[in-house]
């Protein structure tokens, strides 16, 4: 039983309506291609109204557990800052966080309960590998704001083993019919967005 | 060639019941449990519907079984207290064609109003469960279910969890077993449940378990993994996931069938290994039971969560490591909320201007218990709203619940609490009840109901008319008010106070998620902006305060419900014609 050792695994944070599931398929179906065993685990319901949401995939040869735990992320994915502040501790030691840079108040913060807090790129940068977006700014200039959970998982699949070809079909196989043009082109935006 | 596919495992289910030859299927909404019915109608083959509420969608499947063709039901834990009548009996008669209820348990409560373990519940009414662990044996073990129940002449419960019902990995895809309509023969004497047959059906009942549990043993759905032998691990569903992750060496015997227990497969199993641990999450349905046996196993006396176990439990607890986890952040929390458009913050904007207490119920405008809504007082089950609110009236008088009304949503009022209203007019209650009509089950995912007009299958129906409905219960006053209409709903709230009389008031508006193309938008003129505040106490997600103390309103996120607008008496908020649709997130 090594194979746990070969098990990867990625997670998707965000607030509900930000489209964690749709990036969550297009993962799990690059995966499935290439061979792997994969497990993907979502969270429906009451949560998705605006809340906290998070989504794990795992692949490997044989994977059991369907979630990620603390300090076992190879790849962690935050659509949005305090998201990924409120996760930064699944990552592993080595791990990679993929950060969108867009900020979106939760309620406690919106009635002035809470604070949203400051400088939360600085602060995750002194304890983790950063990789930051503007995801935002870049689906405006496509021409489709939807389309910024497609162009961070450009970005983030450079952290992943597979051609970029792999990920255009699965884009192509998984997004609705309507927008496969524009999610393949945000996804090539994110793609070159890699500097190493 | 077998094909493979990634399937969430509730699609799996469905996939299951499509294989297995259903024909018919019965389902309410509920979270986790939701798209099994949903992915089970697109299947030509299968008669797929929602039905008002669970106990109706399981006497359904009843009908359809006792007809002779394989049945399914479908719902979440609490929707089993709900068709827990039918269930009981249904365990009596027995079926014709096979007949499965697939119940999803909501063990880390993401979305439900409490924990319950369906497994109880199947002990106490007698039905086998059949439990899966991965989505490629949700949709094989359906094919079990149908065999069991026929074989065995029963319902039975295949169990899931939100985990295993929200989890996507690979399943093999099968065709369908084209399975022949069984005759129907009059039985009276089987499917006449009074006191004389009865009587006879639990002895057959009794009979029947002890069968089960004999020859469980023998069912292909349990798995005896023998590695080392100085731990063995009992375990069954999603845990059994996390023992493989955590103890890839030990030994393991996974069940299927977890109602009645395989006891001799247990006392063989437990009897080949030093230290015997149970791993189920929720309640000790496996431990008390193996230890009536005799048989000595540790479980709940370390595994002592109450919500959804874990790899790093195990690590703790059995393996005495603690796990290298690096320290978290504090940061805000940020719990769901109303979309922004969302109709209902509009109607509790004005519940709470007029400082009255809400007695609420499921659904969305649960969340009308949070801040800044602040108007839900109480929020118990489906239905309850109106019945718990006349209780406080005949407990307290008029007096005590002028400042408060009832508070439930266009599905749940269906669901059961029309039958709360009609108890309203009939002991002379007072009062008001707000039905917030949002056209739709919104918060399980946008499902239809008896009053949207159309079908699980999409097919054009007939609407349900709740004012009609409210009319011919016998409601003296049905008032219907738009949702935004700030005026009209407060004016109409008032005048019910000072009536002696029960009054209903369907504020009405649908749901902002059902327009998915936005054509126009609120912006803020930063000129005229007073920074007054007034446009953020609903809190609208889309409206965020600057710096400056002025307003900006997200432009990917608004809705243009026009709440802000209707609020802003310095007219800073400015409605906006989009050039290009955009689609909502």
């Amino acid at each position: 039983m090594e194979t746990i050792n070969t098990t990867k695994n990625i997670m998707i944070v965000g607030v509900g309506g930000q489209g964690t599931l749709l990036t969550s398929r297009v993962l799990g179906g690059v995966m499935l291609q290439a061979g792997y065993d994969v497990k993907v685990s979502e969270v429906h319901g009451m949560a998705q109204r605006g809340g906290s949401v998070v989504t794990f995939v795992r692949f490997g040869e044989k994977v059991a557990e369907p979630v990620v735990e603390e300090g076992q992320a190879d790849v962690l994915i935050a659509f949005e800052k305090l998201e990924a502040m409120r996760y930064a501790h699944y990552l592993k030691k080595d791990g990679v966080l993929i950060l969108n840079d867009q900020r979106i108040d939760p309620i406690p913060v919106i009635i002035g309960a809470a604070k949203y807090p400051d400088d939360i790129i600085e602060t995750l940068e002194k304890a983790n590998n950063v990789i930051k977006i503007d995801a935002a700014k870049e689906a405006r200039k496509l021409g489709n704001d939807k389309t910024f959970n497609i162009i961070v998982l450009g970005l983030a699949a450079r952290y992943m083993d597979f051609s970029k070809e792999e990920w255009l079909k699965v884009i192509e196989e998984t997004v609705p019919k309507k927008t496969i043009e524009i999610n393949k082109k945000a996804f090539e935006i994110g793609y070159e967005m890699y500097s190493n | 060639m077998i094909k493979k596919q990634i399937m969430l495992g509730n699609d799996a289910f469905a996939r299951g019941a499509w294989e297995a030859g259903v024909k018919v299927s019965s389902a309410y909404p509920g979270t986790p449990s939701t798209e099994i019915s949903e992915s089970l109608a697109k299947y030509n083959e299968v008669y797929a519907e929602w039905a008002p509420n669970e106990k109706v969608a399981l006497e359904v499947a009843i009908g359809a079984s006792y007809s002779g063709v394989r049945s399914l039901a479908v719902m979440k834990h609490v929707g089993l207290n709900v068709a827990a009548d039918p269930l009981y009996s249904a365990s009596y008669t027995g079926v014709n064609g096979g007949l499965v209820i697939i119940v999803a348990d909501d063990p880390g409560i993401y979305s439900s109003q409490n924990n319950q373990d369906t497994r109880a519940v199947a002990r106490a009414a007698k039905i086998p469960v059949i439990e899966p662990s991965d989505s490629n044996e949700a949709k094989e073990f359906m094919k079990f279910a149908y065999e069991l129940s026929e074989k065995y002449d029963t319902p039975v419960i295949v169990r899931s969890t939100a985990r295993l019902s929200h989890s996507q990995d690979v399943v093999d895809l099968m065709d369908r077993i084209e399975v022949e309509d069984k005759p129907y023969e009059k039985q009276i004497s089987k499917y006449v449940l009074t006191p004389g047959n009865a009587v006879n059906r639990h002895v057959e009942v009794l009979n029947r378990n002890i069968k089960l549990q004999e020859e469980g043993s023998e069912f292909p759905v349990n798995r005896v993994e023998y590695n080392d032998l100085s731990m063995g691990i009992i375990t069954s569903g999603i845990p059994y996931q996390y023992v493989k992750e955590a103890l890839p060496k030990a030994s393991v015997l996974k069940l299927g069938l977890v109602n009645p227990l395989p006891k001799k497969l247990i006392e063989e199993f437990a009897s080949k290994v030093d230290k015997l641990y149970i791993f189920e999450e929720l309640d000790p349905i496996i431990e008390e039971q193996v230890r009536s046996w005799g048989i000595d196993a540790v479980g709940k006396e370390i595994f002592n969560v109450p919500g959804e176990y874990s790899v790093n439990l195990i690590k703790r607890v059995i393996k005495g490591e603690e796990p290298n986890i690096p320290k978290s952040y504090e940061v805000p929390g940020r719990p769901p909320v109303l979309c922004p458009g969302c109709p209902h913050r509009s109607t509790y904007h004005v519940l709470n201007k007029l400082k009255l207490h809400g007695a609420g119920d499921i659904g969305c405008y649960t969340l009308g218990a949070a801040p800044p809504q602040s108007v839900l007082d109480t929020t118990l089950c489906m239905g309850s709203s109106i019945s718990t609110y006349h209780g406080m009236e005949k407990a307290k008088g008029r007096e005590f619940t002028k400042d408060w009304v009832a508070v439930i949503g266009d599905s749940t009022f269906m669901h059961t609490g029309i039958n709360s209203l009609t108890n309203m007019v009939y002991n002379q209650s007072t009062g008001i009840v707000l039905i917030l009509d949002n056209s739709t089950t919104a918060m399980t995912g946008h499902q239809d109901n008896p009053a949207t007009g159309t079908t699980l299958k999409g097919d054009h129906t007939y609407q349900i008319d709740f004012s009609k409905i409210c009319k011919a219960i016998g409601v003296p006053n049905v008032e219907v008010v738009n949702a935004f209409d700030l005026e009209g709903l407060t004016k109409t709230i008032k005048e019910a106070r000072e009536k002696e009389e029960l009054t209903v008031i369907i504020s009405k508006a649908p749901c902002a998620l059902l327009n998915k193309e936005v054509t126009k938008q609120y912006k803020v003129n930063k000129d005229l902006c007073k920074k007054c505040g007034a446009c953020l106490k609903p809190g609208c997600p889309a409206i965020t305060k600057l710096e400056d103390g002025k307003v900006f309103i997200n432009d990917t996120m608004c809705n243009a419900c026009g709440l802000c607008f209707s609020l802003c008496k310095f007219s800073a908020i400015e409605l906006e014609e989009l050039q290009d649709r955009r689609t909502y997130l």
